[in-house]
């Protein structure tokens, strides 16, 4: 690793001012450590946020604040989550293992970059890693990577499970930075790559989040459904996140959300008012996907994706709609 | 200001935690406390044979800066069991052949024993149908609290019965 300086933050307040001096946060670091053993991320000054006191799962109203610094194996093991969130809970049990579970923390696993190999590999052309240098993925070993919202820049997943939950239960990510706290709706928290794919999300310089928190129980019918190429300890391919209430047969509301298929947790409400209302069929189902993947486009080994993720999408609403 | 030294306790021993925050908590282990039991196999969060427990709970050592655990309390092999005092899971490793090279025994050891507090403790998993309920140790639970660990002598069947033995012998029904 390059050289760097660490700082303790006993606060909020002196992560903030650590960070408004350009520090680099670290939390867990379970990616960032791997990220500067690659010569990847490159940090001169490192602030730990470890000691700052947010790591506390609280009620708010009737949802649920989560510490920034909560971390994911304590997220999915509350019996607050478990019983009246079980999306979350499931889809972060789909990540990683135990060992990172312990380590990684809610804010963080926001903030993970992508898996794309070529923007690990320093060797290679990358416009996330190095603006201008170009894409290796576009024509490259491109299997695990994203069919919507990529640009002529790059076409790289995020590649977690929380957010995609946290998406479909619209989660707000709560910020402290220069410019005062933002709340900002999960659905607006991750940028599409356009000609800047070097930013992930729309955290300003200086700016860090404190929390998360989750609006009032639906009371919806939750399934996390991920497709990986081994059954566990793996990233996805495709992940499906659904959240939905039946009534008389029919499917009364519906939230949905995708993982590793666009280069952003994915939801787009055409899908749902597809669904709304209507009775559930595999037509129904093929309708939906359709809707959803009218835009998508391969780059040659991720075409598959295309397909799996219409599957994927009717497997896991027969899942939640059945009985 | 005046460098002061942090430290942490390893296997109950107060440990002084390395100047160099470039140190990850496995090569201050492994390097400077001689600790050579915890492997490192990827070094990059893949594989488990890094496994240790820090406040009881199971870590990748390899993917942690040592400086960050001010204060911590770390379990290594080393304080699991010695070879004339094995301790339960160590002996069941070995009843039921569960190795053949025994690199990555170390993490899968460490990693088990987190395992078994989880469980008494309730956390779901990826294999738990209801996440709200309390778990089983049925096999497919513990293959999939174990998927953190891999092992490329494909002894994985007989891990498990290892940890079945263990799980069974603690919990008498």
């Amino acid at each position: 690793m390059k050289a760097f300086t660490l700082d303790h933050a006993r606060s909020a307040e002196e992560a903030l001012a650590s960070l408004g001096q350009g520090h680099t946060a670290i939390a867990g670091g379970t990616n960032l450590v791997d990220l500067m053993k690659l010569q990847v991320a490159l940090p001169d000054r490192l602030v730990s946020l470890r000691r700052t006191g947010l790591d506390a799962i609280v009620p708010e109203g009737d949802g649920l604040r989560i510490g920034a610094l909560v971390t994911n194996a304590d997220c999915a093991a509350d019996m607050r989550v478990r019983q009246d969130w079980p999306l979350l809970s499931q889809a972060i049990l789909a990540g990683a293992s135990p060992q990172l579970r312990n380590r990684a923390t809610t804010g963080g696993n926001l903030c993970q970059r992508t898996r794309c190999g070529y923007f690990y590999d320093t060797t290679q052309a990358c416009n996330k890693r190095e603006a201008g240098t170009g894409c290796a993925a576009r024509e490259g070993f491109n299997r695990i990577h994203a069919v919507l919202g990529t640009s002529d820049a790059c076409i790289a997943t995020y590649p977690g499970d929380m957010a995609v939950a946290l998406l479909a239960l619209d989660a707000v990510v709560l910020t402290e930075g220069p410019f005062g706290p933002r709340q900002i709706p999960l659905a607006m928290f991750h940028r599409e790559p356009g000609d800047d794919p070097t930013r992930d999300n729309v955290l300003h310089p200086g700016e860090m989040i404190t929390a998360v928190k989750l609006p009032a129980p639906t009371g919806g019918r939750q399934v996390y459904r991920k497709v990986r190429d081994r059954a566990s300890y793996a990233f996805a391919l495709v992940s499906v996140a659904v959240d939905l209430s039946m009534e008389d047969g029919r499917i009364a509301r519906c939230a949905l959300a995708f993982g590793s298929l666009g280069t952003v947790p994915w939801r787009d409400p055409k899908v749902e008012a597809v669904l709304t209302g209507e009775a559930p069929s595999p037509a129904l189902f093929a309708e939906a996907a359709d809707v959803l993947l009218r835009d998508a486009r391969g780059f040659g080994a991720n075409d598959f994706k295309i397909p799996l993720a219409a599957r994927a999408l009717a497997a896991t609403l027969a899942q939640a709609t059945k009985g | 200001m005046a460098t002061t030294l942090l430290t942490a306790q390893v296997n109950g021993t107060p440990q002084a935690l390395p100047q160099d925050p470039r140190r990850t908590l496995l090569d201050w282990l492994r390097d400077d406390l001689g600790l050579t039991g915890t492997k490192k196999g990827c070094d990059h969060g893949q594989c488990g044979a890094c496994t240790v427990l820090v406040e009881g709970r199971r870590i990748n050592s390899c993917l942690s800066l040592a400086a960050l655990h001010e204060g911590d309390a770390i379990e290594t092999i080393e304080g699991i069991g010695t070879p004339d005092a094995l301790a339960p899971l160590q002996r069941a490793f070995v009843a039921h052949d569960g190795f053949q090279c025994g690199y990555c025994t170390p993490g899968q050891i460490c990693s088990a024993k987190a395992l078994m507090a989880e469980l008494a403790e309730g956390w779901p998993s990826a294999a738990s149908v209801d996440v709200s309920a309390r778990p089983m140790p049925t096999p497919d639970e513990l293959r999939e609290r174990m998927s953190g660990n891999l092992c490329r002598c494909g002894a994985y069947s007989n891990i498990i019965a290892a940890l079945e033995e263990v799980i069974a012998a603690e919990n008498p029904v």
